[in-house]
């Protein structure tokens, strides 16, 4: 029974669509994940761009003009405790809070990734020695382990950066070694094997195409756990210094308009609410759309 | 036999810890091969029959070399396997291949049906245009129009169509032996003997000597010329395939049979031919492990081991009923062929 031979041109040859672009067209029919895509998308453009887009000097204090509310002449957003205009600060905010929020979490991936494919992979004395020493950092709550290690370190900028990269790492690892073990007793792998395929081929061709995709929708969703604990340390003081603009240090120094001007004092906290959750909705349609159905 | 096997099992033993305790010491193994050893003639097919657990899978994965014996060696042309003097383990890889039972868990999902078969040449150094002319000939070969099938990604196909693409890949290194572990197991009957039939089809055209694991005794008696009866590691019977069928001498393989699906009413069976699980392989007992489902066993069924007797020309049966002066109370009927 030969039905290829009667039906030559009905079906014509199909172009070999990458994985990638599949997920790709999947995501975009996802309103949800879209809409959060752009929203993300403005949101660093405008921290990106901030120097040109910014009315005001980000540090231009005035004290005849502080703590405005939101709607005034000329600050539309209000200003805060010295009189600096808010709208400003909240786009210049964005650029250290937003390479706070991702810098950690692309940092961890690289090295959790590998730490976590490595375990996996290599399996016995190997794993046992990574994952042991990734379940030290593990008995620490992650913002505990955060401020300890900012403390230790000092505050500042690339310090903080250092210890969330520090306290995702863990978590990483862990999802990554789970799928990686997961994969490498497949039967494709052991084929790949059979046919005297090297650690390395396999691991590039059969192990990593196949890990790397739930790993990053994992990372995605920590970003805003990044940012979250980012502004956390920055509100501790062990983050950015005054009077650079972050998010969470400034959520800090208008703590005390929370009563007087309470709108003004939210923005912030708004801001880094709508950065999370729209990383979070990213995260969970990304998710969906990687899910080949068998 | 008098010309030398294509591949030869000698005594191979494969254990694998119980892990436990409080540092992960192994504290008993499980007896998965113990000391089988069996012979292939170029051009034959070895049916493997047992019940899950016997250990099909991990003598299949033993000859593949996925796994290492704990002892025992696997000869190829009579040369011994990866060691020095002996075929080195990449040439053995590329003449011994296997055909996995999960169709899709035996394809990478990310890799298109093409470039799954033609990664095994690509690994061996064949060009990647040859790889890939070679991959689009064999989906050919087993059915698959490569103009339609060769972009596909695997859960795109059929489960009988992606088991052809795991018969092209496992081709595609041009091996001598195909180990075929429950190669058609997940598939449904009619597809089943499509693929049963393009197997037969393949293994003239190429002249491939198969090794075919299965629990189902009508296709094993179907593709092979001789079966190997496997019972909790050992081997229980080795005969020619009518032989075992028309003359099971083993206790076990005549419970298996009786076990058979048959379509003559008359046939029929009515109870239960084995009762109870087989025994734990954890640790087993001295003797033979079959005796505590056995229904003729005895006490010397528990002391020594048994080794494989010959019950006719090229049958070997491990069962003290067929050894003369074994002690046993039927040993006394068997006859010296």
């Amino acid at each position: 029974m030969n039905l290829t031979a009667t039906l030559p041109a009905v079906v014509p040859a199909r172009p070999a669509q990458g994985y990638w672009r599949s997920v790709l067209g999947r995501l975009v029919r996802d309103k949800v994940a879209m809409f959060c895509a752009f929203m993300l998308l403005a949101i660093v453009l405008i921290a990106i761009f901030a120097p040109w887009l910014a009315p005001y000097d980000p540090a231009a204090a005035s004290m005849l003009k502080r703590l405005q509310p939101i709607g005034t002449e000329g600050h539309l957003l209000g200003t805060d405790e010295l009189g600096r205009d808010l709208m400003t600060r909240l786009m210049y905010g964005g650029r250290l809070s937003l390479v706070m929020g991702i810098g950690p979490v692309v940092l961890a991936f690289v090295i959790g990734s590998l730490l976590g494919v490595t375990a996996g992979f290599a399996g016995g004395m190997v794993n046992t020695s990574i994952m042991r020493t990734v379940d030290v950092f593990y008995a620490f709550p992650s913002v505990l382990l955060a401020i300890a290690i900012s403390g230790a370190l000092g505050a500042g900028l690339v310090n903080a950066l250092v210890s969330l990269t520090i306290v995702f790492i863990p978590p990483i690892v862990r999802v990554a070694e789970s799928v990686t073990t997961q994969v490498r007793s497949l039967d494709y792998v052991e084929a790949a094997r059979a046919s005297g395929a090297g650690n390395a081929v396999i691991i590039r061709l059969h192990v990593l195409p196949n890990v790397v995709g739930p790993i990053f929708v994992y990372a995605t969703g920590l970003v805003s756990v990044s940012l979250i604990l980012a502004s956390g340390l920055s509100f501790l003081g062990l983050g950015v210094k005054p009077p650079l603009a972050e998010w969470g240090l400034m959520l800090n120094t208008l703590r005390a308009a929370i009563y007087s001007n309470p709108w003004v004092a939210a923005l912030p906290g708004l801001m880094i609410f709508t950065v999370s959750i729209c990383c979070n909705l990213l995260s969970d349609g990304l998710r969906q759309a990687m899910d080949v159905t068998r | 036999m008098t010309a030398t096997p294509i591949l030869e099992a000698r005594q191979l033993v494969k254990r694998f810890p119980v892990k436990g305790g409080l540092l992960g010491k192994a504290r008993s193994w499980v007896h998965a091969v113990d000391d089988v050893s069996f012979a292939i003639a170029a051009g034959e097919s070895l049916g493997v029959v047992g019940e899950s657990g016997c250990g099909k899978s991990t003598t299949a994965r033993l000859l593949v070399h996925l796994l290492e014996p704990d002892a025992g060696t696997i000869l190829l042309d009579g040369r011994p396997i990866g060691v020095t003097n002996g075929v080195p383990l990449t040439q053995a890889r590329r003449q011994i291949q296997m055909v996995f039972q999960d169709s899709f868990a035996s394809l990478n999902p990310r890799l298109t049906v093409e470039a799954s078969v033609a990664f095994g040449p690509r690994v061996h150094g064949v060009s990647q245009r040859e790889a890939t002319e070679r991959a689009r000939s064999l989906l050919a070969r087993v059915g698959l129009e490569p103009d339609r099938f060769a972009g596909r990604y695997p859960h795109e196909l059929s489960g009988g169509q992606r088991q052809r693409v795991n018969i092209a890949r496992a081709l595609a290194l041009q091996p001598r032996v195909v180990i075929l572990d429950e190669a058609v197991s997940a598939l449904d009957k009619s597809v089943e003997a499509q693929v049963l039939n393009l197997l037969l089809d393949l293994k003239a055209e190429f002249g491939l000597t198969y090794v075919f694991i299965s629990h189902d005794l009508n296709v094993v008696r179907y593709m092979s010329d001789r079966v190997m009866v496997m019972y909790l590691g050992k081997i229980a019977e080795l005969g020619p395939v009518a032989s075992i069928y028309d003359d099971a001498r083993h206790p076990y393989t005549r419970a298996l049979l009786s076990a058979m699906p048959s379509m003559n009413p008359r046939r029929r069976t009515t109870q239960a031919p084995l009762a109870g699980d087989p025994p734990n392989p954890i640790d087993p007992p001295p003797g033979c492990r079959f005796k505590a489902r056995c229904r003729h066993a005895e006490e010397v069924c528990g002391q020594g081991d048994i080794q494989l007797y010959a019950a006719g020309e090229a049958h070997r049966v491990a069962c003290l009923m067929d050894q003369p002066r074994a002690g046993h109370s039927h040993s006394a009927k068997a006859v010296v062929p």
